[in-house]
């Protein structure tokens, strides 16, 4: 079983993890708005693994990840609804190809851009971004029941917790494979720098083009339980501001480690979802002014993340299987 | 001849947005040549130069001249301090850690400025401070506002210009566009000259801002986003780090944006502007002026 | 034993005052208090306030609001919506305004057969989608299939006007919704319309589409768009010598379009919830003690948060034990409820069937022109 070869730890800390969030979920202390941001932190925490994948780990720059959030979430609800999808298990085949539908656009859309340099990658996905939002504002001119800026409304709620710590599992390992992997290694190469990792004769377009492509994949799965959580979609969910959402979640967890990840998009939506229940309501607009500051001095301090080399062994996922 | 009317109608529309997009480009082509850095804060500092403007003219009914040498220099002064507070501690560290600081600046300085306690973050009408004159001219129609943004722009054109090109500092800053540690080592106070490069961008963008309030007369703090994102696009387009491509890309992209709006559908008239990127960046990534350097 | 009587007398008193004590219940407001709409979400604050006064004096239940603010997001007033559903456990909530956030809201309170009144929001798709009637959802105001009947009626009979030109916001549901139904009330009515032009948010360069207009030369042109917008294309338009009549809708209505369209936009037309004119006694009441309390006269939906908050209220009184399903229950058969915005019936979907007014702006605000009726 080389698949889940070395990760007895992370298998073991995973069901214990999910009898313990089961178990309060069912014992009814805590409220339905919780259930609901517990699992939409599991979800982040896909989608921001997919930035990390792209950028911790191969050094691409990319402000527009959100867009294939975006992406995976509306053609996932598109399936659901053409096919009349409920319930979980014909559901995860929509995920797979919610997925490879981001994965594809991902691709496509790498072919031209990956080759140029960070700051002008950066403008590059931003724009790319702003183009996905642009289309999905307008997307009920093509097929009605997207909506448009109206938004989709009526997605089942197919997402629970089983699911998503199903995939998630399924998904972290797949990606910690990866990562191990010559793949892997050829992306450490290119990030810490990418002429060397020419003149080694790696392959770096193709490198960098199935990072890219991998990180799009599981942001597209991710949106996909997401739409299938909230059971509403509407393009302003999906623009630069949740972009920065998922890039802090990477800079602070650390780039290139899973469990830096983890931790931080657990932290970061229990930080946010907790100030809205916190803060009375004329101080939630402050939430956005420290944010922005909290970054800037996390990259004058530790630009390196937040969480060190040495917590990453918590979750037994950071290390070669 | 109403056809022609109507096409050269739409031109001098575009030339009017490009002027802004132009004056806006520059300030980010200038940076980039200096620090290799595109000052994502840039179109919000565009933003607070018409905020400054506003209060000016609403709350303290200062005179026209006045009015733009405060918010030059107040907006100078932002650059100034962005610079030193937010840029400089990173200029070793890795391009990336200075880009993402450079987000969080853009987004600090919007949600900063929308607490209700400091502007508001509503959208508030501004108060020009005369009257729109429309001047028929038989094919076209020109407004005053048109004239001044023209006059103002093409102004500020040339003075940069003598300046980059006919004086010391402007070759203290050309230099140090070439390379920070050669430039040191003729004797060219580096730090001094990129400070003072911020300076003179972020006042050219303070301008664009008084323009394009007074030419769409609401101002938002979250309005300099997208003019930012298009003045960068603008920027590359024309080669970045030089001043003539800045104006040139200003103008097309204005241009562009006015006549999709008027001739496909205003719904795509962004779409259109980021397929004109992914163009350049993929075919001539140094833009129409730029040398073929390094491949970008 | 002085000490004795005075512990004794206050005790009982203050068993007489627990007794007296009303049972608390809790109701949420959901408005967008910040963002681009923000001046609508002060006035519903202060209509809901308002209703909430009056109700204290007389009400039997002691009443707990919770206020969340949706800033004009979608996203932002359905988590607002779940967390007053099932955080605060609120027995029911007024709002949200505008339709692009209470379309996803009312799919919540559909979900877990919460009452919800909206009061601003038309679009059709906040009491019924696909078919369904959300049986908890209600409405207090028009919806704009009405409403832009009534502009576009307006606009061909009083009026006169041949050709019309209509400018609509491609990213918001209520633009785009009323720019249809003007479309095709208008065309029914044998008038032509020579220009359907769309725009984005977030657009301030109007001139392209100005231009247009003024090759094309309409009749009148027809803006539902919220003030903010409105007010910055009347004056593009104005600049750019465009005479045509303006006309719009119950977005207009704020104090801030004057200010942003200066004279552009005198002259211009726009279909309305109430007007202040009103000579009714409970609404001149209402915009008295308005007037008295915040220096202004209240604007539609200050009004029709008002009525809506006052409508739940008076439900909450009525029923033997306010809950979920008993209000709902009650508020289904509401009949002839005499508001401060005319008299209120829901019908089978929940609809408000009310009149709608037409106000003409002038330089010192809106002026009645005339009521249309159902």
């Amino acid at each position: 079983m080389s698949f889940l070869r070395g990760a007895r730890r992370f298998l073991l800390v995973s069901a214990v993890a999910y009898i313990l969030v089961k178990a309060l979920f069912l014992s009814g202390a805590v409220t339905e708005y919780i259930q609901q941001i517990v699992l939409f932190s599991l979800i982040v925490i896909l989608a921001s693994l997919g930035l990390n994948v792209i950028y911790g780990y191969t050094g691409q720059f990319s402000l527009g990840h959100a867009a294939f959030y975006g992406i995976g979430a509306y053609a996932s609800a598109y399936l659901t609804h053409l096919f009349a999808v409920e319930s979980p298990l014909p559901f995860i085949p929509v995920l797979a190809c919610a997925g490879l539908f981001s994965a594809l656009t991902g691709y496509l859309i790498g072919m031209p851009i990956l080759r140029l340099r960070d700051d002008f990658l950066a403008i590059a996905t931003l724009g790319f971004g702003i183009l996905v939002k642009v289309l999905l504002d307008n997307s009920d001119r093509l097929i009605e029941v997207l909506g448009g800026s109206r938004g989709f409304v009526g997605i089942p709620r197919i997402t629970n917790l089983e699911l998503v710590f199903a995939v998630m599992v399924f998904l972290v390992l797949v990606t910690r494979n990866l990562i191990f992997s010559k793949y892997g290694l050829f992306w450490q190469c290119i990030k810490d720098d990418e002429l060397a990792s020419i003149a080694f004769g790696i392959d770096t377009a193709r490198m960098k083009s199935m990072a890219f492509t991998h990180g799009c994949f599981l942001a597209g799965v991710a949106g996909g339980l997401y739409a299938h959580l909230y059971t509403f979609l509407h393009p302003s969910n999906f623009d630069f501001l949740k972009s920065v959402d998922f890039l802090i979640i990477v800079i602070v967890g650390g780039m290139g480690s899973i469990t830096g990840t983890i931790i931080a998009g657990l932290l970061w939506v229990g930080f946010i979802e907790g100030l809205r229940i916190a803060l009375p309501s004329g101080m939630l607009e402050l939430r956005w002014v420290f944010i922005p500051l909290f970054l800037i001095i996390l990259m004058m301090v530790r630009p390196r993340g937040l969480i060190a080399q040495k917590e990453s062994r918590l979750l037994g996922i950071d290390r070669a299987p | 001849m109403e056809l022609l009317g109507y096409i050269l109608q739409q031109l001098v529309n575009g030339l009017q947005l490009g002027a802004v997009y132009a004056l806006i480009a520059l300030g980010y082509t200038m940076v980039y040549g200096v620090l290799r850095l595109i000052n994502f804060a840039h179109g919000d500092i565009f933003m607070f130069g018409s905020f400054v403007a506003y209060y000016l003219i609403a709350k303290w009914q200062m005179p026209l001249p006045l009015v733009f040498m405060i918010t030059m220099a107040a907006t100078a002064l932002l650059g100034l301090a962005v610079e030193k507070v937010a840029y400089k501690p990173l200029r070793a560290a890795p391009r990336i850690s200075l880009l993402i600081t450079a987000v969080g600046v853009s987004l600090f300085l919007e949600y900063f400025l929308s607490l209700n306690a400091i502007f508001t973050p509503n959208y508030i009408a501004f108060p020009r401070p005369f009257e729109v004159v429309d001047y028929d001219l038989s094919l076209v129609a020109i407004t005053n506002i048109q004239l001044i943004i023209f006059s103002v722009t093409t102004a500020s054109l040339l003075l940069l210009y003598l300046l980059v090109y006919k004086t010391k500092h402007g070759r203290a800053m050309r230099a140090v566009s070439h390379d920070h540690e050669t430039a040191a080592l003729m004797g060219i106070n580096v730090d001094a000259t990129i400070s003072f490069t911020f300076m003179i961008g972020t006042a050219l963008a303070g301008i664009g801002g008084i323009l394009y309030a007074f030419a769409y007369p609401q101002i938002n703090v979250f309005m300099g986003i997208m003019p930012g994102i298009k003045s960068f696009i603008a920027a590359v387009l024309g080669g970045i780090g030089l001043v003539h491509g800045a104006v040139l890309g200003g103008i097309v992209i204005g241009v562009s944006e006015v006549c999709v709006s008027a001739f496909l559908s205003s719904t795509l008239r962004d779409a259109v502007i980021f397929v004109i990127l992914l163009l350049v960046l993929l075919l001539r990534p140094s833009g129409f002026f730029g040398k073929r350097r390094e491949k970008v | 034993m002085k000490k004795i009587w005075l512990i004794v007398i206050s005790l009982c008193l203050a068993a007489a005052g627990a007794a007296q004590a009303k049972e608390a219940v809790r109701i949420g407001l959901i408005c967008p208090l910040t963002g681009d709409v923000k001046t609508f979400g002060e006035s519903s604050k202060n209509g809901f306030s308002l209703a909430l006064e009056d109700y204290g004096k007389t009400g039997k239940y002691a009443i707990n609001p919770i206020i969340a603010d949706d800033r004009n997001d979608p996203t932002e007033g359905a988590n607002s919506a779940l967390k007053l559903i099932t955080q605060d456990r609120v027995i029911a909530f007024v709002g949200p305004l505008t339709s692009k956030v209470a379309i996803p809201v009312s799919e919540i309170a559909a979900k877990y057969r919460v009452p919800m009144i909206t009061e601003g929001a038309t679009s059709p798709k906040v009491t019924v989608y696909d078919g369904k009637r959300k049986l908890s959802v209600f409405r207090a105001c028009f919806i704009d299939p009405f409403q832009g009947r009534v502009a576009a009626s307006f606009a061909l009979s009083d009026l006169g006007a041949k050709t019309a030109g209509i400018l609509y916001d491609v990213g918001n549901d209520y633009s785009r919704g009323l720019a249809e139904v003007f479309k095709s009330t208008f065309e029914q009515g044998k008038g032509t319309i020579i220009a359907y032009e769309s725009y984005q948010k977030d657009d301030v360069d109007f001139s392209a589409l100005t231009t247009k207009l003024r090759a094309k030369k309409p009749d009148l042109i027809f803006i539902p768009d919220y003030y903010n917008k409105a007010g910055l294309i009347a004056r593009q338009l104005r600049e750019k010598g465009v005479s045509a009549i303006l006309i719009g809708t119950d977005g207009w209505d704020s104090p801030e379009l004057p200010k942003i369209a200066g004279n552009a936009i005198i002259g211009g037309y726009f279909t309305n919830h109430y007007s202040p004119e009103r000579k009714d006694r409970v609404a001149q009441k209402f915009i008295d003690r308005y007037r008295a309390l915040h220096g202004a006269v209240p604007d539609a939906l200050a009004a029709l948060t008002f009525d809506a908050t006052m409508i739940l209220l008076e439900t909450i009184d009525r029923v033997g034990k306010p809950g979920t399903e008993s209000i709902t229950q009650a508020l289904s058969g509401l009949k002839n409820f005499h508001g401060v915005t005319g008299t209120i019936s829901f019908d089978k979907n929940g609809d408000a069937v009310k009149s709608a007014v037409i106000l003409r702006v002038e330089k010192d605000g809106p002026r009645y022109v005339t009521t249309v009726n159902p």
